[in-house]
């Protein structure tokens, strides 16, 4: 049976979409979008490459992503008294990778990121990189590298996801 | 003139037995006035000697708001001095981390250093002949204890022993469990910016009445994820990590607390929540083979939760990650968190240090949100009027005061008091 091969479009399409659910609060349907063994990864230096020996932002598998979703609802998060919101402002996603025999496909999305709460706000510069699979059908996502621009600084409080 | 600065009594009257006035986290004089006297007369962590291995190594970073240099010398002795130019006052080095080989060349005129701040050389010198003295770079006093340097920034004051006595068992055995012993800096450093005093975090550290409330919607969360999970799953380390911090009242109370002369202290003098992580045999094979079984044995059975060097480092030894203060403003202070390499031990304990510190210590961290949403908002709430007063009074006992070293129950606010003491014993003129 032939893998069903994505277009460039449909990756375009899904990162957009990814950004999307972010923005709008809807981490439930976020959360599907990951792999059983998709990891979320913000790394703390620039071109970092190893998330396991080296300290990070965030590293975080399916698991510690759904403890990040489950606390945002709760009432006793209480720095989310007042909620945060954020959008991402994103450049055109571009294919990086294709490998339609392994099914695996890289994009790369330069993206401006804003988080406020209350009267304050903080931006960001940064880059996406999704790595995404098939699964029956449907891409997924197996990691979401965030590059922050300044991810080396010394930074405030990021509560929801870039 | 100053309220504070000119009035030794006003700044007295702020530390009470059991409370301290709010002006301790929020007035900018008194700020001004720790950085003169308390930040810089007590001993400041300025570094780890693995992050300046070889001759030539710097790191820099600021003190007391002001700029130094912590160097290997040629000597192979690590030296920190003062990052500013004897000419016009331009820092000699700018970089965070780096090798400078010899000499420290000033980019503005090239003066130029040896690396234990002596002058070795100054353009067309017959013109500086013997009007104005040419001075090096300023040197002040530091001592390495087990790879960490500190630094005391007044020339005269308290000895570095006499500083911290007994407190140092913490280091030891933070270095005592690698099966070498010695510890390297390794996996870079997380920088939280905090918007708030720096003496909320420190206390914090100790705080021990406040985990199962604030860290409820994240360790509680934890807790009952993993409780939905199928019982022959191995628990991950996240969870492990973050779980116990959503443990109750008794289990914190029983941990105990130690509190030193001079500010120091320690929580988890019986175990801590570092107690029931799982082992990892290949280490634990290593240490009784450096050590001899029974050594290794107590070595790992002490597992303490944090330990405050009283004002600027706070360790974590069971957990070998160490969060430093670096207090900016009297509503704004920079956390620094860094990790260390066991010599001599497999990965597997580097990747747990990682971990924990990338959970509880990043700015992205869920812990370490709801923590700096409650010092923010003390910062604010304590402008409100009709109460000037922060209560520290949770088990005082009047005979603690004269006391060096006290060991209570766990969820008491000794350590707070005690810090306090040491406040005023280096905050007065």
């Amino acid at each position: 049976m032939t893998p069903w091969g994505p277009t460039d479009t449909d990756l375009a399409r899904f990162v957009r979409r990814e950004a999307r659910l972010i923005d709008e609060r809807r981490f439930d349907e976020w959360y599907e979008l990951f792999a059983d063994d998709g990891y979320y990864w913000v790394p703390a230096a620039p071109g970092q490459a190893d998330p396991l020996n080296h300290n990070s932002l965030a590293y975080e598998d399916k698991l510690l992503l759904q403890l990040r979703v489950e606390r945002l609802k709760s009432p006793l998060a209480y720095s989310q008294k007042p909620a945060s919101r954020c959008l991402h402002v994103l450049q055109e996603p571009e294919v990086e990778k294709r490998d339609d025999a392994s099914g695996e496909y890289l994009t790369r999305t330069p993206f401006i990121y804003t988080e406020s709460r209350g009267d304050e706000s903080q931006r960001y510069a940064a880059v996406a990189w999704h790595t995404l699979v098939p699964l029956q059908e449907r891409l997924r996502i197996r990691l979401k590298r965030v590059d922050i621009l300044n991810c080396d600084a010394a930074l405030p409080s990021i509560q929801l996801f870039l | 003139m100053g309220r504070y600065r000119d009035d030794a009594g006003a700044l007295k009257r702020l530390i009470e037995d059991q409370r301290v006035h709010r002006d301790v986290y929020t007035d900018a004089e008194v700020f001004q006035l720790e950085m003169e006297r308390l930040w810089s007369r007590t001993w400041i962590y300025v570094g780890h000697a693995s992050q300046v291995p070889n001759p030539g190594d710097f790191i820099t970073l600021d003190i007391a708001a002001q700029p130094v240099i912590t160097v290997r010398h040629t000597d192979n002795n690590i030296r920190v001095l003062l990052n500013r130019c004897a000419h016009k006052g331009t820092k000699v080095v700018y970089d965070a981390t780096g090798n400078t080989g010899k000499t420290f060349r000033c980019p503005y005129h090239a003066w130029t250093y040896r690396t234990d701040g002596s002058l070795l050389h100054v353009p067309l010198p017959e013109g500086y002949a013997s009007t104005v003295q040419r001075n090096g770079l300023t040197q002040v006093k530091s001592e390495t204890h087990r790879g960490f340097v500190f630094a005391r920034l007044a020339k005269d004051g308290i000895g570095f022993r006499d500083y911290f006595g007994d407190s140092l068992s913490s280091i030891d055995n933070l270095a005592d469990r690698s099966p070498e012993g010695e510890l390297e800096i390794a996996g870079g450093c997380l920088r939280y910016l905090h918007n708030c005093n720096w003496k909320m975090f420190v206390e914090n550290l100790n705080d021990t009445m406040h985990p199962m409330i604030a860290h409820a919607s994240s360790a509680g969360t934890a807790k009952r994820l993993w409780a939905g999970k199928l019982a022959e799953l191995p628990k991950p380390m996240a969870i492990e990590q973050i779980a116990p911090f959503a443990n109750d009242y008794k289990f914190f109370d029983d941990m105990g607390v130690r509190v030193y002369a001079h500010g120091h202290s320690f929580s988890g003098v019986n175990f801590s929540i570092h107690s029931s992580y799982s082992s990892v045999p290949e280490y634990e094979a290593a240490m009784k083979q450096a050590y001899g079984e029974e050594r290794a044995r107590a070595i790992l059975g002490t597992v303490r939760h944090n330990t405050v060097y009283y004002p600027s480092l706070t360790i974590k030894g069971a957990i070998q990650s160490i969060r430093v203060a670096r207090p900016l403003a009297a509503d704004r202070t920079l956390i620094e968190s860094w990790t260390f390499r066991l010599k001599g031990a497999p990965d597997a304990l580097l990747q747990r240090t990682v971990t924990y510190n990338r959970l509880i210590n990043s700015p992205m961290s869920v812990v370490g949100h709801d923590d700096l949403h409650c010092y923010r908002s003390i910062q604010e709430g304590l402008a409100a009027q009709g109460n000037e007063w922060v209560n520290l009074q949770r088990n005082f006992d009047s005979k603690e005061i004269e006391q060096q070293e006290i060991t209570a129950n766990g969820t008491s606010d000794i350590s707070m008091r005690n810090q306090f003491r040491a406040w005023r014993e280096f905050m007065l003129p």
